[in-house]
């Protein structure tokens, strides 16, 4: 099974040059083998009878180490003191500088004096814990969306996410691919799509003023959503990602 | 009690007045640098944005008690500086908790945030906070040495260690300022300055681009907005200190006129280092402690050197 592997998705049909040396990977690793299902069913318990995260990724010895607590839901003020927080959140907006995929390439002119998105109040913010957009660029192989979703668990809300390109869709030209994932908002919330392949600086401009009058409507409730729905991303990913070594809820 | 209960008030007015004009100050000279780089810039109004939304986050995580002191420590730091420097001299209101050996205590307190910020920092546990600590402390020993020469040399000139005479004597026009009176000690003072506000070419502490934003790593939400009020308090309190150590301070029979007086030479002193900053590649931290070791100590010994003769 790992030859056949080994030869069919890392050299192609033709399969691997003469004299390659044959890797035996994990199984628990390889999609679709037995094993990984196995392991990915045993890793699914989210949640323990006490409502608390079970992180079995994590060993024994190392669970008192991290928090527990799944996130809550957090309601937003009513009426002018919410429209004024979210008129704030809006015209700051910090921007993860994380290039999760080939389009963070579109991110970098609008420092540049040509397109200037400092003048939006939008700036590069180097760590997620200060930052409050996460742009996902582009495709996210299935090692990026482990980093992606510890990126975006460390952010504190409300967050917003910015998908661009097409690949953040349906995956675009990688859909059928092995180590890429289809549907970026089946893993985190979504706020606004920014389509094309790749989407020049003026649309990802003109993506962020939307997300923006979205954000002072009060319709960017991202990090609700994912609270609310917790088990159902948490599915998700520990489904297409196989070595969770990580807790369940990055604090 | 009365008499407290009105310094009080006088010191609110006065820290409002120098945070709001620090914040001001902040945006646009962020805006001058952004012309300076052929884009418009943000709004001169950007930091109080940052500022609202930072506290407007609806969860904030702490890595323990000296986690949530650290802000605390620096804001005290920050509040500390300003509190005892005059920052408008014979003015009541802006006079603030000046007393005869101020000097010193404002030399102590600017240290003092950074400390504290230092044991914050190092509890939060990611490895880049306390290489950010590690490069600001060793950087800043080396900037004092210049700064803590030309202090002394212009106690030694003035034969006092309190701010407000510093000042007073000073007055009398412009050919009685320390900058040319004892110009030697006002290159070391405003060389050092160029690090204590650490733009470029002295801004490695904060760099994004290597060790994200350095000490802050891991704050965010309500300690992130005290860092960044904080950071408009002290700058503008460092500002008002070079003013008065070495611009002649700012005094005026009219307190608007004084008031104005003080934004202009701010301003200058401020629009100084953002062209430093904007002229200067980032220096390494081994470049920058060799810098401050060099040229700025030599000015630093030789003015206090000629007081002493």
């Amino acid at each position: 099974m790992s030859d056949e592997l080994n030869k069919t998705s890392e050299w192609g049909e033709l399969g691997a040059p003469a004299g390659t040396p044959v890797r035996n990977p994990d199984p628990r690793t390889i999609p679709g083998s037995p094993e990984a299902d196995e392991y990915s069913v045993g890793q699914l318990r989210i949640l323990t009878k006490e409502l608390t995260l079970a992180n079995e990724g994590l060993a024994d010895e190392d669970k008192y180490l991290y928090c527990d607590q799944a996130p809550d839901v957090i309601k937003p003020f009513r009426g002018f003191w919410e429209d004024f927080l979210n008129w704030a959140r809006a015209e700051s907006l910090w921007i993860l500088g994380f290039g999760t995929g080939c389009g963070a390439i579109e991110l970098r002119p609008l420092m540049t004096s040509r397109f200037d998105m400092y003048r939006f109040g939008i700036q590069p913010r180097p760590t997620p814990r200060q930052s409050s957009v996460f742009v996902i660029g582009g495709y996210a192989s299935v090692k990026t969306v482990k980093r992606i979703v510890r990126s975006y668990e460390q952010m504190q809300g409300p967050k917003f996410v910015v998908a661009l390109g097409s690949c953040t869709i349906n995956g675009g030209m990688y859909w059928d691919s092995y180590n890429t994932i289809n549907r970026i908002d089946h893993y985190i919330p979504v706020d606004i799509y920014i389509a094309g392949c790749m989407p020049r600086p003026e649309a990802l401009l003109a993506g962020f003023k939307k997300l923006k009058e979205m954000i002072k409507d009060g319709q960017c409730e991202g990090a609700n959503r994912y609270a609310e729905h917790f088990e159902w991303y948490k599915g998700n990913q520990k489904r297409v990602i196989k070595d969770w070594n990580m807790p369940d809820y990055n604090w | 009690m009365t008499d407290i209960l009105i310094k009080a008030g006088f010191l609110f007015i006065s820290l409002m007045v120098i945070l709001n004009y620090s914040l001001v100050l902040i945006g646009t000279m962020a805006r001058i640098r952004a012309k300076v780089q052929g884009r418009i810039g943000q709004p001169f109004y950007q930091p109080y944005i940052d500022i609202i939304k930072s506290n407007a986050k609806r969860t904030t995580i702490s890595h323990g008690v000296m986690f949530y002191l650290g802000p605390v420590f620096r804001l005290a730091g920050g509040l500390g500086t300003y509190m005892f420097i005059p920052a408008i001299y014979g003015s009541v209101i802006f006079s603030n908790l000046a007393f005869s050996g101020d000097l010193l205590l404002v030399m102590y307190f600017i240290f003092f945030g950074q400390l504290g910020m230092a044991l914050g920092a190092g509890e939060s546990g990611h490895p880049h906070s306390p290489l950010g600590v590690a490069r600001g402390l060793a950087q800043m020993t080396a900037f004092e040495l210049p700064f803590a020469l030309a202090v002394i040399s212009i106690a030694a000139q003035f034969h006092t260690l309190s701010i407000t005479e510093i000042v007073a004597q000073q007055q009398g026009g412009w050919q009685h300022w320390v900058a040319f009176t004892n110009p030697l000690a006002m290159a070391a003072g405003m060389l050092a300055f160029l690090g204590m506000s650490m733009n470029n070419p002295f801004s490695v502490v904060i760099a994004p681009q290597e060790i994200p934003i350095g000490p802050p790593t891991e704050y965010q939400g309500s300690f992130l907005g005290m860092l960044q009020t904080n950071r408009a308090i002290f700058n503008g309190a460092k500002m008002v200190l070079f003013m008065n150590l070495f611009w002649g301070g700012a005094a005026h029979e009219i307190l608007l006129v004084a008031i104005l007086i003080m934004v202009l030479k701010t301003f200058l002193i401020y629009l100084y280092v953002t062209i430093v900053g904007a002229s200067f590649p980032r220096f390494r931290t081994e470049q920058s402690i060799r810098f401050f070791l060099g040229v700025p100590t030599l000015l630093g010994l030789a003015a206090v050197i000629l007081q002493m003769l």
